[in-house]
């Protein structure tokens, strides 16, 4: 009977704590818009890292940047796809982390504020004062376009915290709902991703008698694939180096179309330097 | 506090009703805090958004939706396990609920919004069933706890009465609570799982692979004939739970959940132990290296920063918007409650009223305030006008169905008259038990509407999950439970006044 116990017990252990036997490389991303069909979109990506690693590679689909940072670290998911706000953090958390690669429009990303009409706010090439005292929104909280890199702007030129220089700050939590927000009027600003914008106007959902882009801020980086520093170990010497160059060959459209950007270039962590000194300024990271 | 329920009390021959004073004090407290806080509109122009929402409802698209049926089993299945295992330890806690203690934990443990559950569960479990799960459960276990024993507390006390001395309790509770109460475990049971439905789905905004993943995507970003096609998905499931919920088939489904649920992922019992010893550490005692006079001092200046800043004004947002939500959902009870009620319509009738409550209380409040957010701007109102909406569309129900079992006299009279002079007092002891009980519920959800800049407690444990302060989180839910209870033994004190004037008025 003991025996037994002992038996049962061990094989519950081994069963806990032992690795399986093919190790499932997995993977997390949101994109920074249009989050529909997120498997088959991100599967396709899945797909290409099995070819290319040697591995299977898995894609999970999670809902915020917060409950992606949280994945990595509990080592759910062992590379991400974050924004820039949420890499660091990420990074932080899971010691010899690091960051491999962005997309190329990660290196200059930008901020558009946007205003309703009715404000009478015009495009401006500096930072719009008069905007105090109207109502505003940001994206999601934990965004690095609509949130971290917009209060950050508002810090610096007003030196007051937004919800003392705006009459109600809100947070859209996603940069459509934002537009959707300033052009109905709901908010009278807000701070919204470029490419977002540039996307909607394109397919031609915002209409520029009511909602326009009032300031731009300066480029800063964003997002980028950040890959655990236990991975080699994992998967075997060399592994970040393989992941890192499937990704920056990654050249299907197809493929690059679903983040949306037009190719990956190389990536480290010094890149996102602009970013903790950023987030520590304005309260955001420790 | 038995005393100074009688010497509080309603003495003999006071003529205002008491029903009706605590009624009128809710009301003038609402409308006071109506002027204070922050309700305003402002003029807008929503057409544009509001055209694509119409489009989307009148071209609902079902095949918009990846993986939409598993996100529909799912949204089932979570609902029925979290109900199961909820009911499984709440009903114990019930039995046991003249103890403070059992009351104070069960304050504590449904104090707790799902939602954030399910984020402290993330932490230690990751994006694992057992999270989904955990998170209804829990807090349906206290919610459970509380209303399975104040059924027996309210339950008709005239059969207690005639028993002959010496009666053990044990048989007084098989013979005669049990019997009487049982009816009404049972439509509230039926009425958590419906509940739970509706939380399972919201559980997908964190993540969870139930239908509120895909609403809450498909809603942000405007995608209005998927967001149609899932709440129309939703209205059915909750439309149709009377007739795909029987208490034998219970344990049937119980099982298929178990079997459908994809119970992947691994339990790490490090994540568990870090969370709990080291990520709700407030920030102070973290970093220090030695606990000493500079840490305590640092630990004093982090409480008070988190006092001032976020619990405090969180606090006073959260009373004003909960006290007038409150109130609007009690008078919209009113309004509602007649439309699913036998007395008052026929089947026809009845049905239309039966629909427009599913879809009333089964859209997401979420949802709703961010209708009336387009057309109204932001301020409390919105999100006021949607919880009273959906809390109102709950309670009418509950008490349109509590109407059901109500025997009338062969000449009652007839519609409105009926209404106000027979079904409306009758059944107002029970409204106001359901209002009551609702009223923590109602402060529970002032927490997701933090999206309209609304500084409830809600949006600032929001705000820590989303920065992953966990110590900020912690604290701020400790805040919040302390304040459901408060809510809660405020709510058992007028229930307890009030109950002396029905229990008067039963005799």
């Amino acid at each position: 009977m003991n025996f037994v116990k002992t038996l049962a017990t061990a094989a519950l252990i081994a069963s806990l704590s032992a690795p399986a036997f093919a190790e499932t490389f997995t993977f997390t991303a949101i994109p920074d818009q249009d989050d529909s069909a997120l498997k088959a979109r991100f599967g396709k990506i899945a797909n290409y890292l099995t070819k290319e690693l040697g591995v299977e590679v898995k894609y999970i689909p999670v809902k915020s940047y917060s409950a992606a940072v949280t994945a990595f670290r509990n080592n759910q998911v062992q590379l991400a796809w974050f924004g820039g706000l949420s890499g660091v953090r990420a990074r932080n958390l899971v010691k010899g982390s690091q960051a491999i690669a962005q997309g190329a429009e990660d290196k200059a990303f930008k901020t558009y504020f946007i205003a309703h009409t009715s404000t009478g706010l015009k495009k401006s090439s500096s930072f719009p004062k008069s905007m105090a005292g109207k109502t505003f929104t940001f994206g999601s909280k934990g965004s690095t376009s609509g949130r971290l890199m917009p209060e950050f702007h508002i810090r610096k030129n007003f030196k007051k915290k937004p919800k003392n220089v705006f009459s109600r700050v809100g947070f859209s939590g996603d940069h459509s709902r934002t537009i959707a927000l300033v052009q109905s009027g709901a908010f009278q600003i807000g701070a919204v991703n470029f490419a977002v914008w540039d996307k909607e106007l394109k397919t031609g959902k915002i209409d520029t008698s009511k909602v326009s882009i009032i300031w731009t801020t300066p480029d800063y980086p964003d997002y980028n694939w950040s890959i655990r520093g236990d991975a080699d170990k994992r998967y075997g010497g060399g592994f970040i180096g393989k992941v890192k160059k499937a990704l920056l060959n990654m050249n299907d459209p197809n493929l690059l179309k679903q983040f949306p950007r037009n190719s990956f270039i190389a990536a480290s962590n010094d890149d996102y330097a602009p970013i903790v000194s950023v987030g520590k300024e304005i309260g955001l990271l420790e | 506090m038995t005393a100074s329920i009688s010497s509080n009390g309603f003495k003999a021959g006071s003529k205002p009703r008491p029903l009706l004073r605590i009624s009128l004090g809710f009301l003038v407290i609402a409308l006071v805090l109506g002027l204070l806080g922050d309700f305003e509109i402002t003029t807008l122009d929503p057409w544009i958004e509001i055209e694509r929402m119409v489009a989307g409802i009148i071209t609902p698209d079902f095949s918009a939706t990846e993986d939409l049926w598993s996100a529909v089993v799912n949204t089932v299945a979570f609902a029925i396990l979290g109900v199961a295992l909820g009911n499984a330890m709440g009903f114990p806690l019930a039995l046991a609920f003249q103890f403070r203690a059992v009351r104070i934990l069960c304050a504590f443990i449904r104090s707790v919004h799902e939602l954030f559950w399910a984020l402290i569960f993330l932490q230690v479990f990751g994006l694992t069933p057992l999270t989904g799960v955990l998170a209804i459960a829990i807090p349906y276990a206290g919610i459970f706890a509380k209303v399975y024993s104040e059924i027996l507390e309210e339950s008709d006390p005239a059969p207690l009465q005639t028993l002959p001395k010496g009666t053990s309790s044990i048989s007084t509770f098989m013979f005669v609570r049990m019997p009487d109460a049982w009816a009404h475990f049972k439509t509230y049971a039926l009425y958590r799982l419906e509940c739970g439905l509706r939380s399972s789905a919201v559980l997908g905004f964190v993540g969870l692979p139930t239908i509120g993943f895909h609403l809450e995507s498909a809603f942000s970003q405007g995608r209005y004939s998927e967001v149609t096609a899932l709440l129309i998905i939703f209205y059915v499931i909750i439309a149709t739970i009377r007739k795909w919920v029987h208490a034998r088939l219970i344990p049937l489904y119980i099982i298929l959940a178990l079997l459908v649920i994809p119970w992947t992922g691994e339990l790490a019992t490090s994540n568990l132990v870090r969370f709990f010893t080291y990520d709700i550490l407030p920030h102070p005692l973290r970093v220090a290296e030695t606990f000493d006079m500079g840490t305590l001092s640092a630990l004093g200046a982090w409480l008070s920063i988190m006092w001032n800043e976020q619990a405090l004004p969180g606090i006073i947002a959260t009373i004003i918007l909960t006290q007038v939500a409150l109130v609007g959902s009690g008078a919209l009870t009113l309004l509602f409650f007649p439309l699913i009620s036998p007395k008052f319509f026929n089947t026809f009738g009845r049905t239309t009223g039966h629909i427009f409550l599913v879809v009333l209380r089964s859209t997401p409040e979420y949802v709703l305030a961010l209708i009336f957010l387009l057309l109204w701007g932001p301020s409390m109102l919105p999100a006021a006008v949607a919880l009273a909406l959906h809390n109102g569309a709950i309670i009418g129900h509950l008490i349109g169905r509590y109407t059901e079992d109500m025997d009338l006299r062969p000449d009652s009279p007839k519609g409105l008259n009926l209404y106000a002079y027979d079904v409306l007092p009758r059944l107002y002891p029970q409204f106001l038990a359901f209002l009551f009980y609702r009223w923590e519920v109602i402060m529970r959800e002032t927490a997701i509407l933090g999206i309209l800049g609304i500084a409830t407690l809600g949006f600032y444990i929001d705000s820590a999950f989303a920065d992953l302060r966990f110590d900020r989180a912690m604290f701020l839910i400790i805040v919040t439970a302390i304040l459901n209870i408060g809510i809660d033994t405020l709510s058992r004190y007028i229930r307890g006044r009030l109950r002396l004037r029905t229990t008067a008025d039963v005799v």
